[in-house]
């Protein structure tokens, strides 16, 4: 005798949970939480970089860097500029979930925290689907990646909090229409917050600066 | 992208659930996946006739609802299927939309033999 089940129960749902969870830690030891996407390449490590150089003297910082290879590049650098960093290898998984980024925060010492920001692994698709219990998504665009991405990876764009568009020191060599770009993200996204940024020259990162600074202020108050 | 993951939770669920009502077979499940949750169908059912294997879902057949993205003006109101990824408000004009639906992926049902 076949019998037909309702059910309903939504798929990836443990993920959600779990990430509710990290949110819950990181409110806990009010620390403001960022999942910082982009695709390879794009600059995600040296705008963290960049980040350390500038913040104010007495946040504290916690990275968590996330690879799809056993290797701590990353997580060196980060380290190297005096903030500690765990290295996630994903074991080729395109995408970090709530589950790696539950058992990295084991890894980080947060009572000390202020900021944790979780460099995704380099991808325009995947990381979008998985929320990790940060407070903001950023996503990185750069110039050489091209003028259409906004028109090709829609689902990223919808979801953002704050764009970086890193690398503009390269927009006298590259043909990158901004205004082609930015009626994209303004169509997908509408008022998104943005910084136009280098990170050779440090034009830019000032503003973002500033930015985090507030969110940082409105956690402590 | 990580069509495993999604279906090793089409089992885990199917299963739970199959279990919970004494199912000997576990012959049907009914899914809905909506078009803006970037899943190919075709994947999910490569990976679930490896996966489900030696389990009571073993041979289930997926049937995949894939409702589009419905997305709402902000300046009027308007209620539109998303289509062209960039269309602005059919009434207005307006590209000032939200997404109301279509990344839901749900186990909507079940159809268990029980003997
Ligand atoms: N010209 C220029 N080069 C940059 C800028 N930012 C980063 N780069 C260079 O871009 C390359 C990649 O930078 P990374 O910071 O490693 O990029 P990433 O996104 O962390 O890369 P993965 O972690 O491998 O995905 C390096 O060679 C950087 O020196 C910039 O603003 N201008
Ligand atoms: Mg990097
Ligand atoms: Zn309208």
């Amino acid at each position: 005798m076949a019998e037909r089940v309702e059910i309903v129960r939504k798929i990836l749902d443990s993920n959600d949970r779990l990430a509710i969870n990290n949110q819950k830690r990181l409110d806990n030891h009010q620390i403001f939480g960022v999942n910082m996407m982009a695709s390879p390449g794009a600059g995600k490590t040296s705008f963290i970089l960049e980040t350390i150089k500038r913040l104010p003297a007495d946040v504290k910082l916690g990275v968590i860097e996330g690879d799809t290879a056993p290797v701590t590049i990353d997580s060196d650098k980060i380290i190297q500029a005096g903030m500690p960093a765990v290295q996630i290898n994903t074991g080729g998984d395109c995408h970090l979930d709530a589950v790696m980024v539950e058992m990295a925060l084991d890894q980080l010492p947060l009572e000390a925290l202020d900021l944790v920001i979780i460099e995704n692994v380099g991808n325009l698709i995947c990381p979008a689907a998985f929320k990790l219990g940060t407070h903001a998504n950023v996503l990185i665009a750069s110039i050489p990646e091209g003028d259409d991405k906004p028109y090709k990876y829609t689902n990223i764009y919808r979801n953002l909090d704050v764009l970086i568009i890193n690398k503009t020191d390269l927009l006298p060599y590259i043909d990158f229409r901004l205004g082609y770009f930015k009626a994209g993200v303004e169509a997908l996204n509408p008022g998104l917050i943005t910084f136009p940024v280098s990170c050779k020259t440090g034009e830019g990162i000032e503003a973002w600066i500033n930015w985090l600074n507030t969110k940082l202020g409105e956690r402590k108050a | 992208m990580h069509e495993l993951k999604v279906t090793e939770d089409i089992l885990r669920i199917a299963n739970e659930e199959g279990e919970a009502c004494q199912a000997k077979r576990v012959t049907d499940i009914y899914l809905t996946i909506g078009k803006l949750s970037s899943v190919v169908d075709d994947s999910v059912q490569f990976y679930w006739d490896y996966i489900s294997q030696g389990t009571i879902c073993e041979g289930a057949i997926l049937h995949f609802n894939r409702p589009p993205a419905l997305l709402r003006c902000r300046q009027c109101g308007e209620i539109i299927t998303l289509k062209d990824e960039l269309a602005p408000c059919s009434e207005c004009h307006s590209f000032d939309l939200e997404v109301i639906s279509g990344d839901e992926m749900q186990v909507d049902q079940i159809e268990i033999e029980k003997d």
